[in-house]
């Protein structure tokens, strides 16, 4: 008797089907990121208006209409303010940027020395890319070079007074060397200095718990200017007659000190977050205080923090240019001072200039934030929760 | 037993060295010493420097004439009035630049921080532009865009915008009608303090029944009611006894109105600006702690999208947001001593003043820093009440 097998297995895998022609390519990523819902597409409108409003006027000003060489004002005013450019013109002034640019990097460095931040900003560089790579072997010896062999050079080299360099006095220094210089230094010693006052907030020594405490609290309260006006004012009274500090060093000292309490306060949220088995694993190997710091609970909190370090540091960078209120001149005072320039005076002379200097600050501080982005997703050890 | 002898032994601890109690000990004492020696041999040069530069120390200079005028004055002041009152003035004008930035930092910051996790590629493409733009640039900077840069550069008082409202912008500032109180003004402020008594009594009962029977209640349109009409009716019941002084365009300048300076509307928008962008990234960051369980759970009840955000996500999301918000604020409060760089005379540019014209750098500092640590300390203990209430309520 022949009986009907009903069971049937499919032998070959079903062919794929392309998916439907409203989900995939372009059209459905229009439909699913721009015209979802009736409230989605009213956004898009509205973000396309937006663009489409602010999007020309800004290229015709920064590019099209901009003039990028010239000898003074007249290539940047119109006719009825004395120059050459038709009435109703608007555009950058880049022409103003390109003459004052040796003046927005080196400040009154004298013209003839300027090879010698260039030379350290070589030299920086090439001792910093190396550092910033993580395949590159001899850390160790590139952080020595890069912290404690590079400022001795670099100091030498900018002011000068020995080797038959000339001397450069800290006033004529301006512009980006002021800037970065003041951020270098601030960087690297506001780091080891916050780590010693994170370490002496979580001490169990009362006397020295308290007196960071008071620091770091005191400092966090009140404004960078506040802290520059004291170091301005108050650091030539505090010190005995005849004995006074360059404006430059000073300015340095604020700077450090204020980074060094915030970066303390980052670092003790590393510090809390190492989980009290690894103080009390390098307790039972028998390491002292420093060493269980230093080889166990520091490397882990550090990198757990390395965010907020970085948070800090491109804080500390943004911060610098408030130098300008104690009247020194780093990147953006010299715009600004320049602005009074009246061979250069125009109404778009302000504008380009500070545009300018925002362009400079905003590369640096997203270089940083995005190394730091880098690093932490290198870094992470599947610590987190 | 032998093992229960060596444990009744004194531990031997080594050298006297060793002991942590006597390290401890010894170190505090060496700090102690440092810090306090060095202490005092600044108060020794300092009260030797001012001695030498014949400079008077103590308060009494408070009393004494300033000699110096204030251009933005929320209470009455002339330069007969006395150093006290200058810095006075200058704290208001901080506190006034921090609230009105601190409330247009938030606005911005969650219509940003929403902006950037929505579905729509547009606007989360604007606002991440937005973020990583002001993120990165020095606030002051934010500030001279705005003074040199852009208000600066506006038509002459004669040439000024005409805006709705009877409003006016040139480059001398804002100028909007300014209300005039007259007879009987005061029932409109009555009726407002009383429409916000019976708003909170509302919605007071209306949780309660809701606790007991379930009844909803739409609170939220009743108070608008109430605090919109209630004014509006004792407005029309007084006979209209406001009146506007609108500003008028005069040959060289604008007359009447009330004139925004330049130099407060720089500041101010640069602060908001710039805080905005940071308070954006918290309110994200929040939103995003939330754990995407919680909005399957409320649809899985059957709310529906709006409710979900109001009720489940949002105070959730709070709880995040309100400590680094807390940080903003203070930034944002610190920030605006940035003031000095225009001319507005905050707290900061008043007390630079007065350490230049008597010399008492040691009193002017202190000040300052008293001043901003009891703003800090305010604004903490304000945000720390919020804190509380919006903290988890654990049974």
């Amino acid at each position: 008797m022949q009986e009907h097998d009903m069971s049937w297995v499919r032998t070959e895998m079903a062919l794929a089907q392309p998916a439907p022609p409203t989900e995939r390519g372009a059209y459905a990523w229009v439909r699913k990121n721009l015209i979802g819902s009736v409230g989605d597409t009213v956004l898009t409108v509205l973000g396309i208006a937006i663009v489409l409003w602010i999007l020309p006027q800004v290229i015709n000003w920064a590019f099209i209409n901009a003039q990028w060489t010239g000898p003074d004002r007249t290539v940047c005013t119109t006719v009825a303010q004395g120059g050459i450019q038709p009435d109703g013109w608007t555009g950058a002034c880049w022409a103003f940027v390109n003459a004052k640019f040796g003046q927005f990097m080196f400040g009154t460095y004298p013209v003839e020395e300027r090879w010698r931040p260039i030379l350290v900003a070589i030299l920086f560089v090439v001792l910093l890319v190396p550092m910033l790579i993580p395949r590159v072997p001899r850390k160790g010896l590139n952080a020595l070079l890069l912290f404690v062999a590079l400022p001795i050079v670099a100091f030498f080299l900018l002011v000068g007074g020995v080797f038959g360099l000339p001397h450069v006095e800290t006033p004529r220094w301006g512009g980006l060397l002021v800037t970065l210089s003041l951020s270098f230094v601030g960087i690297a010693v506001s780091l080891p200095m916050g780590v010693v006052l994170a370490l002496g907030r979580r001490s169990k020594m009362p006397i020295i718990k308290w007196l960071c405490v008071v620091f770091i609290e005191t400092v966090r309260g009140i404004p960078l200017i506040t802290v520059l006006f004291f170091a301005s004012v108050m650091l030539p009274l505090f010190l005995p007659e005849g004995v006074s500090f360059d404006k430059y060093l000073r300015a340095l000292i604020g700077v450090s000190l204020f980074a060094a309490a915030y970066m303390a306060e980052v670092i003790r949220g590393g510090l809390q977050a190492i989980p009290k088995g690894q103080y009390e694993g390098a307790d039972s190997l028998g390491l002292g205080y420093w060493q269980k710091m230093g080889l166990i609970v520091l490397p882990q909190a550090l990198k757990l923090v390395i965010p907020g370090i970085v948070n800090t540091f491109i804080g500390m960078f943004k911060d610098t240019s408030l130098v300008l209120i104690i009247s020194m001149f780093d990147l953006l005072g010299v715009v600004k001072q320049n602005f009074a320039d009246p061979n250069w005076a125009s109404p778009q002379t302000p504008k380009s200039g500070l545009i300018f200097a925002a362009f400079v600050f905003w590369l640096f501080c997203f270089g940083m934030s995005r190394y730091s982005m880098y690093t932490e997703r290198r870094l992470d050890t599947g610590y987190k929760r | 037993m032998a093992s229960q002898e060596i444990l009744r032994e004194e531990p031997n601890r080594g050298s006297f060295i060793n002991d942590p109690k006597i390290r401890s000990l010894f170190f505090q004492t060496l700090v102690v010493i440092i810090v306090f020696g060095s202490l005092w041999w600044i108060v020794n040069n300092v009260i030797e420097n001012l001695q030498r530069l014949h400079i008077a120390s103590g308060f009494q200079f408070l009393r004494s004439r300033a000699g110096f005028d204030i251009s933005t004055t929320p209470i009455e002041y002339t330069s007969d009035s006395t150093y006290g009152r200058a810095l006075v003035v200058g704290l208001l004008n901080t506190i006034i630049v921090a609230v009105a930035g601190i409330i247009t930092a938030t606005i911005i910051g969650f219509i940003v921080g929403i902006g950037r996790l929505s579905q729509n590629w547009l606007i989360r493409k604007i606002c991440t532009v937005y973020v990583e733009v002001f993120r990165n640039i020095p606030p002051l900077l934010v500030i001279f865009f705005w003074y040199s840069g852009v208000l600066a550069v506006l038509p002459a008082p004669r040439e000024s915008y005409h805006l709705p409202f009877g409003s006016y912008l040139n480059q001398r500032g804002f100028y909007f009608p300014r209300p005039v109180w007259g007879d009987g003004s005061w029932l409109i402020g009555v009726a407002f303090l009383l429409a916000l008594a019976m708003a909170w009594f509302v919605a007071h009962r209306a949780s309660q029944r809701q606790m007991t029977t379930g009844q909803q209640f739409p609170v939220f349109w009743t108070s608008v009611a109430l605090i919109v009409g209630l004014p509006l009716l004792a407005f029309l019941l007084g006979g209209m006894p406001v009146t506007f002084d609108f500003p008028k365009q005069s040959t060289f300048n604008l007359t009447g109105g009330f004139q925004v300076k330049p130099e407060f509307l720089s500041l101010y928008l640069a602060l908001s600006f710039y805080t905005a962008a940071f308070i954006a990234e918290i309110v994200r960051a929040g939103i995003r702690g939330v754990s995407r369980g919680q909005t399957e759970a409320a649809g899985a009840l059957g709310l529906r999208s709006g409710p979900i955000l109001r009720l489940v996500v949002v105070p959730q999301a709070m709880r995040i947001v309100i400590p680094p918000l807390t940080s903003q604020y203070l930034n944002l409060t610190k920030n605006s001593s940035l003031a000095i760089a225009i001319g507005y005379p905050d707290l900061t540019a008043t007390a630079g003043t007065v350490l230049n014209q008597t010399g008492q750098a040691v009193e002017g500092v202190f000040i300052m820093m008293i001043a901003y640590l009891v703003l800090s300390l305010v604004t903490s203990f304000v945000m720390n009440i919020v804190n509380a209430r919006m903290a988890l309520v654990e049974r």
